[in-house]
């Protein structure tokens, strides 16, 4: 009983909850929303959230945030796109070599910036936002890479795969969850990203590098937005300089705050962060079944992820169904 | 002390500090120090607030580095860089409110900064429980180690660091004020596990206000006052009456005297104001014309007072009365409609608004006069601020800089005219002189005296002897969140203040 207790006490238990009712409440109304194929559309709107999210996870751990991520997401396929398209014999896995370094590289900028100047992540990362976005437009002349430019067998991951026919980005997804999980819970410099965000003023008296543990996250971050940029380009079959990526950051910081994550640092978990980014995919997938209209989804879409966060707030404080309130 | 310390007298020392000096922005805050730390010693560090012997132990930790002068550890000279070396040399100072990482569990608290591996070695989870578990055991206390940091008393917080000292094996265990935030039984458990610590041969510098424990721990003492040390002595050399005066024996300044003023009637009037946990059964009062003085360490709970009757952190119970109506003070604004003022300790963070110009800072406590519509009008602004300006004497460039740019004193002087725009009743000033240079204190003290003068009660809040006993026509003491005494200005001494100011003065009276 106390082992189911101390379950349900965990954070992850309050989002699972909130998961099912939502999905319950819309099967109730549509029951399509239920079945198998649309989970494969659930699970197909989040593999680019859920890579992103694991970096977002570690920055924001680490008392930072990275706003430029979908600007990373966007020049890193762009330079990838224009690879494939004006390079069309080199091998297209060299495509995620190139994706994840560039995306490396941006974020390694992003964290110099924050540890050199000793400037506020937030500044440093809404300009470079823009400047990467600008970036894009300039190496692209604002020109789209086109369908017939995407490898094949890039877009084919976006379709099936050996195993049970599901889509290979889900299984990369969740493969980067993993090692997500395992670099959070089990790396000492993993465990340094949260002792870093518990107490920036405390850390260096332990001996742990602050500056090269921020230039770590920001590095992972940016390589996994670079990670993302070329599964957008297997998804959708384009790089597009304006759209490829745009807001992008801020679905994939609402998901790691739904999931738990402190913007105060030093709290979150990998678990968490699935479930916050599954639960954004059920509101993404209901949106349009439920027959609301296009122009009013994004309110929607951004009351949903307020009312889960109050929920989410009561379930800390309260535990689920009153829990916490109850004798032990 | 017989034992281990008596036979430990002809070791070569643990530490060895010879001439150690330190100098923060060119003040300095200590003075060529020498001084000796035997092995297996509990030895305790005793002076005023700002004598220096926290600024000392943290040198010793490698939190701040020494100006010039040098340390020894078991006969060999050592870099004391930072507090990982520290570490590795074998000390560990353990702050008040230990420094922790409140979202990591205990066991993570204890192992972080310790290894040397490499960032993507795993994390021996189960050994770091299990290392963990048995460094409580052998503490003898009962804390579950996989739990956050967050959750522990302060007290639980200390244990653990203790038990991060013994993880890495440190011979010197530094422990600041470790018993301020304690209850008396948390305080016994510290002592038996200190002198547990002692009998495995390791050295412990205790620094503590209160002489009974210091009496009940330590071998020897050293004194510090001003910045220099006054002397090293056995414990047992010394009465708590000759620790008093060697902890204050500096020579009184000179100092202007408050102008004798007119006393009238009582303006404000406390009665058994409580806030438990702060303060508790506070009643006294402070008439027209009075500078009432208000003494006590750091911590005794005089700040408290002084916000609960401003409204910034109400009492739980008990009145106030002004001018001899009873007043409901439930946020400063309340405060201010009443005719009082409050001039807070803490300049930086309470006081000043550092980035606006001088000019609204000292208009800020008056908004309806400079805007009576809710628009600011700037002639208003600027006549009633450069009038404050004149009288007061601010130093400054323009009226319109931001005040952040003027010195301490100066800033302070600002505050004070924010507060006379009220025109008060009652002034309640919270360490008005702290951090400001020697001239420009004897201006505020002036200042002062002629607030008084005009009519105003004054409750003045100061860690500085001199300053209370020359200022004030009524000295309180509080310690320990109680008023412990009540002397006149003619029967106030500083030996007298500081013995009710010591927690736990019942033994003192004896010693004396």
């Amino acid at each position: 009983m106390s082992a189911l207790r101390s379950l349900l006490l965990r954070r992850e238990a309050g989002i699972l909850v909130m998961i099912m009712l939502f999905c319950l409440a819309v099967g109730l109304y549509k029951p399509q929303f239920l079945t198998g194929n649309n989970l494969r559309v659930i699970l197909l709107l989040t593999p680019l959230i859920m890579i992103a999210a694991m970096g977002q996870m570690l920055v924001l751990v680490a008392r930072h945030v990275d706003l430029s991520m979908g600007s990373i997401l966007g020049l890193s396929a762009m330079v990838t796109g224009m690879m494939f398209r004006d390079m069309p014999q080199i091998p297209w896995m060299l495509g995620f070599a190139v994706a994840i370094g560039t995306g490396a590289l941006l974020g390694l900028i992003n964290g110099a910036l924050v540890t050199l100047f000793r400037l506020p992540a937030i500044i440093v990362t809404l300009g470079t936002l823009n400047l990467y976005r600008g970036l894009t437009f300039i190496i692209s002349n604002a020109r789209q890479v086109d369908r017939q430019y995407i490898p094949t067998e890039l877009k084919a991951m976006s379709q099936t795969s050996p195993i049970f026919g599901v889509p290979s980005i889900i299984f990369i997804a969740f493969g980067v969850a993993i090692l997500a999980y395992y670099f959070t819970m089990h790396t000492r410099v993993g465990r340094q990203v949260f002792a870093l965000g518990s107490n920036p003023v405390a850390a260096p008296l332990r001996g742990i590098k602050a500056n090269q543990v921020t230039l770590l996250v920001f590095t992972i971050s940016g390589a996994l937005a670079g990670l993302a940029g070329i599964l957008y380009a297997s998804r959708w079959g384009f790089v597009n300089p304006s759209n490829t990526g745009a807001g992008f950051e801020f679905q994939v910081i609402a998901a790691v705050v739904i999931g738990g994550v402190s913007i105060n640092g030093g709290v979150g978990s990998v678990p968490g962060v699935v479930l916050g980014v599954l639960l954004l995919g059920c509101v993404s997938a209901a949106l349009p079944l439920l027959g609301i209209p296009g122009a009013a989804q994004n309110a929607i879409y951004g009351t949903v992820i307020l009312i889960a966060l109050l929920i989410d707030r009561t379930v800390r404080q309260q535990g689920v169904l009153g829990l916490r309130r109850l004798p032990a | 002390m017989t034992g281990p310390a008596a036979l430990s007298q002809t070791q070569v020392p643990l530490i060895s500090a010879r001439g150690i000096s330190k100098q923060f922005a060119g003040v300095e805050v200590l003075r060529d120090v020498d001084l000796d730390l035997r092995v297996g010693e509990i030895h305790a560090l005793l002076g005023e607030n700002g004598a220096g012997k926290s600024t000392f132990a943290k040198i010793l930790a490698g939190v701040h580095r020494p100006t010039t002068g040098t340390i020894a550890l078991n006969g060999e000279q050592v870099e004391v860089a930072n507090p990982v070396v520290a570490q590795r040399l074998g000390i560990t100072l353990i702050h008040q409110e230990p420094i922790s990482f409140p979202d990591l569990s205990v066991a993570e608290n204890l192992v972080l900064g310790r290894s040397e591996d490499g960032w993507f070695s795993p994390v021996p989870w189960a050994k770091m429980t299990r290392d963990a578990r048995a460094l409580m055991d052998l503490l003898g206390v009962d804390i579950d180690v996989t739990q956050p940091m967050r959750g522990l008393s302060i007290a639980d917080q200390q244990m653990v660091e203790i038990a991060r000292a013994l993880a890495s094996d440190s011979r010197l265990i530094i422990m600041d004020e470790p018993t301020a935030p304690l209850t008396p039984r948390e305080v016994e458990t510290l002592f038996g596990i200190a002198r547990r610590l002692r009998s495995e041969g390791r050295t412990i510098v205790f620094i503590s206000h209160r002489l009974e424990e210091v009496r009940a721990l330590c071998d020897r003492v050293t004194i510090f006052r001003d910045g220099n040390k006054v002397g090293t002595h056995t414990i047992d050399e010394l009465t708590d009456a000759d620790i008093i005066r060697l902890m204050i024996g500096r020579p009184l300044k000179e100092y202007l005297h408050k102008p004798r003023t007119e006393i009238g009637a009582v303006a404000l009037e406390v009665e058994n104001l409580t806030l438990p946990g702060r303060f508790e059964a506070i009643s006294f009062s402070v008439r027209r014309g009075e500078i009432v003085g208000l003494g006590g360490l750091v911590g005794a709970g005089r700040t408290d007072v002084a916000r609960a009757i401003f409204g910034v952190a109400p009492a739980l119970s008990g009145t106030i009365r002004i001018n001899g109506k009873q007043a409901t003070i439930r946020e400063p604004d309340d405060a201010i409609a009443l005719g009082l003022a409050f001039v807070p300790e803490d300049r930086a963070q309470a006081g000043i608004f550092r980035s606006l110009s001088v000019e609204q800072n000292i208009t800020a406590a008056v908004p309806a006069r400079i805007a009576p519509r809710g628009f600011i009008r700037r002639s208003v602004e600027k006549a009633l601020s450069s009038e404050a300006i004149r009288s007061l004497r601010v130093r400054l460039a323009s009226a319109r800089q931001p005040i952040g740019e003027l010195s301490g004193g100066n800033q302070q002087k600002a505050i004070l005219a924010r507060w006379l725009l009220t025109d008060p009743t009652v002034l309640i000033l919270d360490e008005p002189t702290r951090g400001i240079d020697i001239g420009v204190k004897a201006e505020f003290y002036d200042r002062i005296g002629e607030l008084a003068a005009s009519g105003r009660a004054i409750l003045l809040i100061s860690s500085e002897l001199p300053e209370l006993l020359a200022l004030s026509d009524r000295i309180l003491v509080m310690s320990e969140g109680r008023l412990t005494a009540e002397f006149p200005r003619a029967e106030a001494s500083q030996e007298k203040i500081m013995k009710a100011a010591v927690p736990r003065s019942a033994t003192l009276g004896e010693a004396a």
